[in-house]
C-alpha cells in the first residue's frame, strides 16, 4: 500500500491545462493545417498533383484546392512547388462539420461548429461514444484511445468511450471501411439509440486514405451513415481530435 | 544437412538474387525438401503462391536457419490445382496453406483445418471446376463445434468491448473452462498485397507504412531494405542508424502500453494509468524526430526523411532519462504487487515444444525460452554492427510474455541513450538505381511483435510481380488460439493482451 503511494506521489500530475491553459507544444516537425499561399501557379505546372499519392490536390479553373480529406499529410507536395504555395504549418485545428470544409484553398477553410441545439443540449455536458475501427490500421484507434490516459484526461470533458452501442450517444469510426466490415458498421451504428452524433477519425475513414479506390473498401464512411464531424489527418494528432470533439460539443468558442 | 536441398546456397536477409539462379524443383521433391527442412528445424518465414502467365502458379517457401544467418528460397511450378498438404507434417505451415489456398485456390489436400482466414473470393479461378463457389461471406464458416452437456458456446466481436480492431473469436466452454478457442479474422482485410503489383508507385510506402500502423517504422525499414536489395544501393550507416533508432522507439512505446493494458486488464488500475502516460510519451519521442508519432514520413526507400541534430538529442536524453525513471517506478509496483502476479504466473503458458511447432516469433517465442530475434540471428542495417542482447523467459505464459517485454524495453532505452550520443556520419538519403529485373529479395525486421519479413519479385522491367508480406501476427494468432486451451474464459482478455496481435497486419 505505501508502495502504491510513494508511486503516485513520484508519478506527479499529469493532467494538461488544455483547453484553459494553452495546449501542449507540437514538435517543430509536425505537419498541421495546410496552407496555400495566395497567388497564381506557372501555366500548366502539374507538379504538386503529380507527387501527392492520393489527389487530395486538384485544380478548378486554375485555382488549386487541398482535400484534407484525402491528404495524408506526407509533405511530398512542398517541396516539388517552384512558387513555394504550399506549406504545412504546426496548428493542429482542422476539424469539419460538412465533407465540402475539409477542402482549403488560398481563402482557407471553415472550422468544424457545433451541434444543432437539441443534440448539443443533450451531449455537451456527456458524451458516450462506441469506437468502431473499419479497416484502421491501429494508429487513428491509438491516438483516440490515447484520449483516455491521465495525461489528456478525456473523462474530464464528461467524454468516454463505452463497450457497448447500446450505451453509446455515437460512433467513433476508423478505417476505409473494407467490405468485410461493412455490415458490422452498419449493425453498430443502429444498435446505437437516437438521437446519436456520428464522427469520423482520419483519412481513411473519410476518404479511404491510402487504400482508397481499392475494392476491398469502400473508400470511408462515405454517404453510408450521417457524418457530423470529420477529423482529418494520417493519423490526427490527439489534439487535433479533442479540439474537433470539444468544438462539435460546442464547447470552444469559435474564435479559439 | 539443411542447405543443399533447396540447391541454393541461401541468401542473406536484406539480399536480392536473380530468380533464374534460383532452381526449380518438381512438385514432389519441393514438397518433400520443404517438410524435411522444416522437420530438421528450419522455420517458415515466407510460404506463398505467384500467377505465372501461363495460369499456372509457383510456390514459394522461403526457409530460415537462423543459427548459420541464412534464408533459403525454393520454388516450384504447380499445374495442378492441388496437392498433399504439408500441414500434418509441419503444423507452422497450417496458416500459410490456408491463405495459398484462399489467394490462389490451390488445395492443400488432407489440410486439417480448412478455411478461409481473409474470406475474399480467389485471384485465380479453376476453368475445369464444375461450380463456381459463391464469393465467401465474412465470418460464415463452419467453426469447430464442441458437443455434450453443460458444453456451451461464447461468440464475440467482430465489433469488440475496447477501442480495438476487428475480429471474431468462438469459445466452446464447459463451465469457465474454454475447450476449444478459434479465430476468425479477415474484417481488416483492405487489399495491400493485390494492389503492390506493378509497383512500387507512390502509393506503395504509405501502404507499408499504414498496413499495421502501430508497426509503421518496422514495415516501412522491411519495405524500404527490399528496394534497396533490389536496386543495388548503400544506405548510409547514420541513416541505418536512424531507422534503429525509430525502430527501438517504436518497440519501447508498444511494450510499455502492452504492460499498462495487461495491468489494466487484471485491475491493477495505477500502472494502467502510468503507463498509458508513458507510452504517449514515447511517441512524442518519435514526433520529435519525424513530427509524427507513429514515424510516419521517418523511413524511406534510401535513407531517412528526418536527421536529428545535435539539439534534439540531447532534449531526446533528456526525456528519456526521465521517462526511464517513470517507467521504473511504475512496473517496480507491477512486479512487487502479489495478486497481480498471481494473474500473471501460469495463465495462458505455452510449452517451448509447441512454440517451435507452431512457428511462434517475436516475445511470444522468446517467453517460450525460445531465443529467436531476427536482430540477432539475421541482423541487417544498423544491427549488423551493432547489438542488443536477447531477452528471453522461460515460463511461457503470460508473466513470461510480461517480463520478455520488460526486458526489452530496458534493453531498447540502453540502445537508443547510447547510439544517440555516437550517431555515425554521413548523408541520411542515397537516391535509388531502378530495380533489378527477374530478381527476388527477402528482408526481416525484428518489430516490437516478432518477425517481419517481406518478399519481393520483380517481373522484367523492373515492376512487383509480386509481393509478399508477413507480418508477425501471421505466426502468432494461432498461438493465442492454443493458450487459451484449458484456460478460464474470463482470462481471455488477459492472454490476448500478452500477445496484443494485429487484425490489419494479419488481413492486410
Amino acid at each position: 500500500m505505501l508502495d502504491i503511494l510513494l508511486a503516485r506521489i513520484q508519478q506527479k500530475h499529469r493532467t494538461m491545462k488544455y483547453p484553459d491553459g494553452p495546449a501542449p507544444q507540437l514538435p517543430g516537425n509536425y505537419l498541421g493545417r495546410p496552407e496555400l499561399a495566395p497567388g497564381d501557379c506557372p501555366f500548366g505546372c502539374q507538379r504538386c498533383l503529380d507527387a501527392c499519392p492520393t489527389a487530395a490536390l486538384n485544380r478548378h479553373q486554375d485555382r488549386l484546392g487541398l482535400d484534407m480529406g484525402r491528404c495524408l499529410f506526407c509533405g511530398e507536395c512542398v517541396p516539388v512547388c517552384p512558387t513555394q504555395r504550399l506549406s504545412f504549418t504546426l496548428d493542429y485545428r482542422m476539424a469539419a462539420s460538412r465533407r465540402a470544409d475539409l477542402v482549403t484553398d488560398a481563402q482557407g477553410s471553415c472550422l468544424a461548429g457545433a451541434l444543432d441545439a437539441p443534440r448539443r443540449r443533450l451531449f455537451t455536458r456527456a458524451l458516450n461514444l462506441r469506437q468502431v475501427s473499419a479497416g484502421g490500421c491501429n494508429a487513428c484507434e491509438a491516438d483516440s484511445n490515447v484520449l483516455t490516459t491521465i495525461g489528456w484526461d478525456l473523462g474530464r470533458f464528461g467524454i468516454n468511450f463505452v463497450a457497448s452501442p447500446r450505451h453509446a450517444d455515437g460512433l467513433l469510426i476508423t478505417g476505409p471501411v473494407p467490405q468485410n466490415m461493412r455490415l458490422g458498421l452498419l449493425k453498430t451504428y443502429e444498435a446505437v439509440p437516437a438521437p446519436k452524433v456520428v464522427i469520423v477519425v482520419g483519412s481513411c475513414a473519410i476518404s479511404g486514405g491510402p487504400f482508397a479506390g481499392h475494392e476491398e473498401v469502400l473508400d470511408g464512411v462515405g454517404d453510408m451513415l450521417p457524418v457530423d464531424l470529420f477529423i482529418p489527418g494520417c493519423p490526427p494528432h490527439p489534439l487535433t481530435i479533442l479540439d474537433g470533439i470539444l468544438r462539435l460539443l460546442g464547447r470552444l468558442s469559435e474564435t479559439s | 544437412m539443411a542447405n543443399s536441398a533447396s540447391g541454393h546456397p541461401g541468401i542473406a536477409n536484406g539480399q536480392a538474387v536473380d530468380v533464374a539462379d534460383i532452381p526449380a524443383m518438381a512438385v514432389p521433391e519441393f514438397l518433400e525438401s520443404v517438410a524435411r527442412a522444416i522437420e530438421q528445424g528450419m522455420r517458415a518465414s515466407a510460404f506463398f503462391g505467384q500467377p505465372l502467365e501461363d495460369g499456372r502458379l509457383r510456390l514459394w517457401a522461403l526457409l530460415a536457419l537462423d543459427n548459420q544467418s541464412l534464408l533459403f528460397p525454393y520454388r516450384a511450378d504447380f499445374d495442378d490445382w492441388h496437392y498433399p498438404s504439408l500441414t500434418p507434417r509441419c503444423p507452422q505451415l497450417h496458416w500459410f496453406e490456408r491463405e495459398v489456398f484462399e489467394q490462389w485456390g490451390m488445395e492443400p489436400r488432407g489440410h486439417p483445418w480448412l478455411k478461409p482466414i481473409r474470406f475474399h473470393a480467389p485471384y485465380r479461378h479453376n476453368p475445369s471446376a464444375a461450380d463456381s463457389k459463391p464469393s465467401p461471406q465474412i465470418g460464415v464458416t463452419d467453426f469447430f463445434q464442441v458437443e455434450g452437456e453443460e458444453v456451451h458456446e461464447v461468440a464475440v466481436g467482430p465489433v469488440h468491448a475496447g477501442v480495438i480492431e476487428p475480429g471474431h473469436f468462438r469459445f466452446q466452454c464447459h463451465g469457465e473452462e474454454v475447450l476449444h478457442l478459434e479465430i476468425s479474422l479477415g474484417y481488416q482485410h483492405r487489399g495491400v498485397e493485390r494492389n503492390l503489383i506493378g509497383g512500387p508507385g507512390s502509393r506503395s510506402i504509405h501502404l507499408m507504412e499504414t498496413l499495421a500502423g502501430d508497426t509503421t517504422i518496422g514495415h516501412a525499414t522491411a519495405y524500404s531494405q527490399a528496394l534497396e536489395a533490389l536496386s543495388g544501393d548503400q544506405v548510409s550507416a547514420r541513416a541505418q542508424m536512424l531507422r534503429g533508432l525509430a525502430l527501438e522507439l517504436e518497440r519501447i512505446a508498444n511494450h510499455v502500453g502492452d504492460l499498462g493494458a495487461l495491468a489494466g486488464d487484471v485491475g491493477f488500475l495505477p500502472v494502467l494509468s502510468y503507463c498509458g502516460r508513458i507510452r504517449g510519451d514515447f511517441l512524442n519521442l518519435t514526433a520529435l524526430i519525424c513530427g509524427n508519432r507513429f514515424g510516419r514520413r521517418m523511413i524511406r526507400p534510401g535513407g531517412v526523411c528526418y536527421d536529428i541534430d545535435r539539439a534534439q538529442a540531447s532534449e531526446l536524453q533528456r526525456r528519456l532519462d526521465a521517462l526511464e525513471k517513470d517507467l521504473a517506478v511504475a512496473l517496480g509496483l507491477l512486479w512487487k504487487t502479489s495478486s497481480v502476479m498471481a494473474r500473471f504466473e501460469g495463465t495462458g503458458g505455452i510449452s517451448r515444444q509447441d512454440c517451435e511447432a507452431m512457428g511462434l516469433v517475436g516475445p511470444a517465442a522468446r517467453a517460450c525460452g525460445v531465443e529467436r530475434d531476427i536482430r540477432s540471428d539475421m541482423p541487417s542495417g544498423i544491427y549488423q554492427f551493432a547489438q542488443i542482447p536477447v531477452s528471453t523467459c522461460g515460463s511461457g505464459d503470460v508473466y513470461a510474455r510480461a517480463h520478455v517485454r520488460w526486458l526489452e524495453t530496458i534493453r531498447s532505452i540502453a540502445f537508443v541513450r547510447e547510439h544517440l550520443a555516437n550517431l555515425p556520419a554521413g548523408e541520411i538519403q542515397t537516391p535509388l538505381s531502378p530495380l533489378k529485373p527477374n530478381s527476388l529479395a527477402a528482408t526481416m525486421v525484428e518489430g516490437w511483435r516478432g518477425e517481419i519479413c517481406h518478399v519481393a519479385l520483380t517481373d522484367a522491367n523492373g515492376h512487383f510481380s509480386r509481393y509478399k508480406i508477413v507480418d508477425p501476427s501471421f505466426h502468432n494468432w494461432f498461438g493465442l488460439a492454443h493458450a487459451l486451451r484449458g484456460q478460464q474464459i474470463s482470462d481471455f482478455p488477459l492472454c490476448n493482451k500478452s500477445f496484443n496481435l494485429s487484425y490489419c497486419g494479419h488481413d492486410l
